[in-house]
């Protein structure tokens, strides 16, 4: 097995396996290894009506909002920790009523991607009982059963196993059309190698019908597989492989670089105004040819600033302010 | 004038209702800095985990949010969200999780989805992330909030995360196997819950601030014949959290 007819472009990965409507799931976690080089490309190319599902989500999730590529969502968490703790444009988009949105938690989501990964059609989990994650809908009741919909929310039930009256909660399993991460490797025979933490990420890509992986490196089968220990997911479960260095900017890549607080800030700064949002698209978004574009547009010190200490995995002593 | 700020008094005031020992579940923001606060002062035998998979880091630096690289440093292992709350819940382990929220209930059942109408929200905020998760497994959970009379309410307006519910023992016949609120953490003070009733009463009041300005900022009637005097901190728990936890004053804010 080899990378034949997988390794390619974002632009052309994107075109071939992201279609307006799409269920797509995003790796990473608010400001950590969010795919935003297919994610760029996915604004670039106008996709719309997408359904986004996700635990807790930053960067990649605000910008698709923002550029209005995303119709419905089903989402734990939108918050960039101290630089946005509550995502700006996914606020606004929700609170103008642009989004349909069905709020679960964080161990809900991972569920139901687990789920969806095990063959399942449902998980129990006894986390969230009697909250409004459980009373309170947020998608239409029209929509629900059309598409990837769930025909219920979730169900409170009675525990089969439990003498009497022992609540659990049941989740409707995840198998969305596709989903997006970005990992430090990828060997040439398409075997994954995340570091740090994996987050939802193996969930996802096992429970989805496409996979789509950005990379820091690719690297020879005989040195991925000198430490198998360490891979994440087989070649054969990979639809197609980018090979995008700093992929992830401005959010981190564990080993490779930090987040990029300045550029953050900035993001921040320009995301509470509708009109500076778009200039912030049209800058460094669609006016780049692609992402190495994009990343040419950056302060070179900047990137050097956050270039990560090769033992602690980040970028000591980083002014974060 | 009292030389520390409420950020720092709220940080070490969580830190001392740690047990040593504890296994800790930490969010963003004041949660990360009372964890990381509780391990270097007062419980060093403590662990903290994060949702994210961080089991463990040894938080030469302070996280910025539960995805933060930092959390992955010299852990004693990096797993995911599923590894994370198999930790949260694991019936062996007394798990402690700090949260926050935008509003609170005589109960300690919290909001951090939405104001107002939930599928017209006059405020969206971020959402429950692990909250509800940590709310519902944790054997407990020690609560930050600002005090004021618009976050101390009687009825939140999303419950996102269960804390005692409807008091008494509705929490368990809810199908809720342990956990449940232990403090409310706050600029002026620490509340906790009656064990029957399971209603919030106010048990300490910080230096310079009386019983009444703390009635005035809750939103509920609150029972205040229990309330005694918080010690101010002292300069060795200050210089730690000043020098060591946050030189940057990431979290902490402006310095008093």
């Amino acid at each position: 097995m080899d990378l034949t007819g997988k390794l390619m472009t974002a632009k052309e990965a994107v075109e071939k396996f992201v279609h307006d409507g799409d269920q797509v799931s995003l790796g990473g976690f608010t400001l950590n290894r969010n795919p935003m080089s297919l994610v760029h490309e996915m604004i670039r190319q106008g996709r719309k009506d997408l359904y986004l599902v996700c635990h807790s989500h930053g960067q990649a999730m605000d910008l698709l909002v923002g550029a209005g590529c995303v119709s419905r969502m089903e989402i734990a968490y939108g918050g960039m920790g101290r630089f946005a703790p509550t995502c700006i444009r996914f606020r606004r988009a929700v609170q103008r009523g642009q989004l349909a949105l069905e709020d679960y938690s964080n161990y809900q989501m991972s569920l139901r991607f687990l789920a969806g990964a095990m063959g399942l059609p449902m998980i129990a989990t006894k986390t969230g009982l009697n909250t409004d994650i459980v009373g309170k809908e947020g998608f239409d009741p029209a929509d629900r059963g059309q598409g990837k919909v769930p025909v219920q929310k979730l169900v409170v039930g009675d525990n089969p196993f439990a003498p009497s009256g022992d609540k659990v909660v049941l989740l409707p399993a995840l198998n969305p059309d596709v989903a997006l991460m970005h990992a430090q490797q990828v060997g040439t025979d398409g075997t994954v190698r995340i570091k740090g933490l994996s987050f939802a990420d193996l969930e996802q890509a096992r429970a989805a019908d496409r996979v789509l992986v950005t990379c820091e490196q690719i690297v020879p089968r005989e040195q991925i597989r000198q430490d198998p220990d360490q891979n994440s997911l087989p070649g054969f479960l990979v639809d197609a492989v980018v090979h995008a260095p700093l992929g992830a900017h401005p959010t981190a890549c564990h080993y490779f670089y930090d987040y990029d607080p300045q550029h953050l800030k900035m993001y921040g700064q320009m995301a509470v105004d509708d009109d500076a949002f778009r200039r912030y698209l049209d800058q460094w978004i669609h006016g780049s040819r692609d992402f190495e574009d994009y990343l040419a547009k950056l302060d070179p010190a900047a990137l050097e600033r956050i270039k990560a200490d090769p033992v602690l995995g980040y970028a000591p002593g980083l002014d974060r302010r | 004038m009292k030389n520390y700020t409420d950020k720092e008094m709220m940080a070490l005031c969580a830190g001392r209702l740690v047990p040593d020992g504890a296994v800790l579940f930490a969010g963003t923001g004041l949660s990360m800095l009372a964890a990381t606060v509780a391990k270097r002062i007062h419980a060093p035998e403590s662990v903290v985990f994060f949702e994210t998979g961080g089991i463990d880091p040894a938080l030469d630096e302070l996280p910025l949010a539960v995805a933060d690289p930092r959390v992955m440093s010299g852990s004693a292992m990096n797993a995911g969200l599923i590894e994370a709350f198999s930790i949260l819940g694991h019936r062996r382990l007394s798990t402690i999780a700090f949260l926050g929220a935008a509003q609170i209930d005589p109960y300690g059942n919290l909001n951090s989805t939405a104001l107002g109408d939930y599928r017209h929200p006059k405020v969206r905020f971020p959402g429950s992330g692990g909250a509800c998760d940590a709310a519902s497994l944790a054997w407990g959970v020690i609560i930050f909030m600002q005090h004021e009379k618009k976050r101390f309410v009687t009825q939140v307006d999303y419950l996102t995360s269960p804390g005692w519910l409807d008091g008494g023992d509705s929490r368990q016949k809810a199908g809720f196997r342990r956990g449940g609120p232990m403090a409310v953490v706050t600029n002026l003070g620490i509340l906790k819950f009656h064990p029957e009733t399971k209603r919030m009463y106010l048990a300490e009041v910080y230096p310079g601030v009386s019983v009444e300005e703390v009635q005035e900022k809750t939103g509920f009637e609150l029972d205040v014949s229990q309330a005694v005097a918080t010690p101010a901190p002292g300069e060795q728990e200050l210089a730690i959290l000043r020098e060591e936890v946050d030189p940057q004053r990431l979290i902490l804010g402006p310095a008093a």
